[in-house]
């Protein structure tokens, strides 16, 4: 929708805004010190520079004849509230509160344009309609940006908690463990399958023990989930032993009809280190009393 | 047309497979290693699929079936060295070589083969004592 013809209204816009830009900026702080002011997140003396570096690339902006916020001549106001409406999700106010920033220099202007244009109730109308188009217009970008950066935040969240999620302890020399903690999904599957593979290929470890006393279910897909890490490990030539089996995840396997009969799992992690131990021709009381 | 080499070591026969295997190398490697054991009467079949990189389901299915025509020619095949890569892929492929042991390498698949070539028990696993 760029219209890029030349508008006459923002004309009178930009001369309302150089003339009296310091009372708008007055008016308009005093407008936002309802509600959706924030006191706590934000002090006074960073607003104003807010408020008053908006109103002065809002004048140019105007100044430039063209009311199509996309396009080229508006893009340091639209820079300008990408920084607001990203500073202001980080701090935590909420998308109403970030959109309002914008939306309360409504008032001050359309009384400085009443003044401005007359009484000519035709005209005005026209210049309140293109003031209002433009000031919403912005103000949904506020929105909109407002919402990516918090999409970005749990984007980031998600992604540090993926990484989090998949440590693999070396326990002996060949004996690797894996605790997972948290649900199994496809996607942190596929991390742990590719984190436990490859730690098998770099420590050269017969015996993997994947733990999961932090795993809240076991439903039929987490089941697939494992047996497939299970089944990979046993191809490059591991052997995996699942632990930290608890009574009623035991229940739920054999209520579901999962068939982990080729797996050996163990009810503790101290139960599985023991086999491991055992089946890399270790043995538990040699190590205590040497120790 | 390029070979995969068979090497004899004792009662063992050695695959190392260092190219990108495409179809008619996998059928050609399977006549030719059928061919070599009931020849050298080998024991033990050890490939080496370090270097694979790729994997399909063509070459899955042919793993398992040399494994199945060497039992019945009275020889243990080992596949050792499998990447992480192509594990995850045969998992996903659904192919999980039911018949193929496994091991992490070379040495230890050796270890695999003679200790089953002495008649222990050694499901899959070898051990250390």
């Amino acid at each position: 929708m760029s219209k890029g013809v030349q508008n006459p209204k923002t004309g009178v816009l930009a001369t309302v805004l150089s003339k009296d830009e310091s009372s708008v900026l007055a008016e308009w702080i005093k407008e936002m010190a309802g509600a959706t002011r924030r006191t706590d997140l934000m002090n006074d003396s960073e607003l104003r520079t807010q408020c008053s570096k908006f109103l002065k690339l809002l004048r140019e902006g105007a100044e430039s004849g063209s009311s199509d916020v996309q396009t080229a001549s508006w893009q340091p106001v639209r820079e300008l509230l990408t920084e607001i409406s990203r500073s202001r999700a980080q701090r935590g106010f909420t998308p109403t509160e970030t959109a309002t920033f914008v939306l309360s220099v409504k008032k001050p202007l359309f009384e400085l344009l009443r003044d401005h244009v007359g009484s000519d109730a035709n005209s005005v109308a026209a210049e309140l309609w293109s003031t209002t188009e433009l000031i919403d217009s912005l103000g949904l970008f506020t929105v909109e940006m407002h919402l990516k950066t918090r999409e970005e935040v749990i984007r980031r969240q998600q992604e540090e908690m993926l990484e989090l999620s998949t440590p693999v302890v070396k326990l002996w020399n060949g004996i690797l463990a894996l605790p997972i903690i948290g649900t199994l999904d496809s996607a942190r599957t596929q991390v742990v399958m590719e984190t436990l593979l490859e730690n098998i290929v770099k420590t050269n470890s017969r015996v993997a023990i994947i733990d999961i006393t932090g795993v809240p279910t076991v439903d039929t897909v987490v089941a697939q989930h494992l047996l497939k890490t299970v089944t990979a490990a046993r191809l490059m030539g591991a052997d995996c032993i699942i632990s930290g089996v608890r009574p009623q995840i035991a229940q739920t396997i054999v209520h579901l009809g999962i068939n982990l009969l080729d797996v050996t799992t163990k009810a503790t992690l101290a139960d599985a280190f023991a086999l491991a131990l055992d089946r890399a021709g270790l043995s538990l009381e040699h190590a205590l009393k040497t120790a | 047309m390029e070979k995969i080499p068979i090497l004899r070591m004792g009662q063992f026969l050695l695959v190392t497979i260092q190219v990108d295997m495409h179809d008619r190398l996998a059928m050609a490697l399977q006549e030719d290693l059928t061919t070599r054991i009931s020849e050298t009467a080998a024991r033990g079949v050890l490939i080496d699929i370090s270097s694979l990189e790729i994997v399909d389901s063509f070459i899955g299915r042919m793993l398992g079936n040399i494994a199945a025509m060497s039992r019945i020619l009275d020889a243990q095949t080992v596949v050792v060295g499998m990447q992480p890569a192509v594990a995850i892929t045969l998992v996903e492929l659904g192919m999980s070589l039911p018949g193929v042991r496994t091991a992490l390498n070379v040495d230890a698949g050796m270890e695999l083969l003679k200790l089953s070539l002495n008649g222990h028990r050694a499901n899959g696993h070898v051990s250390r004592r």
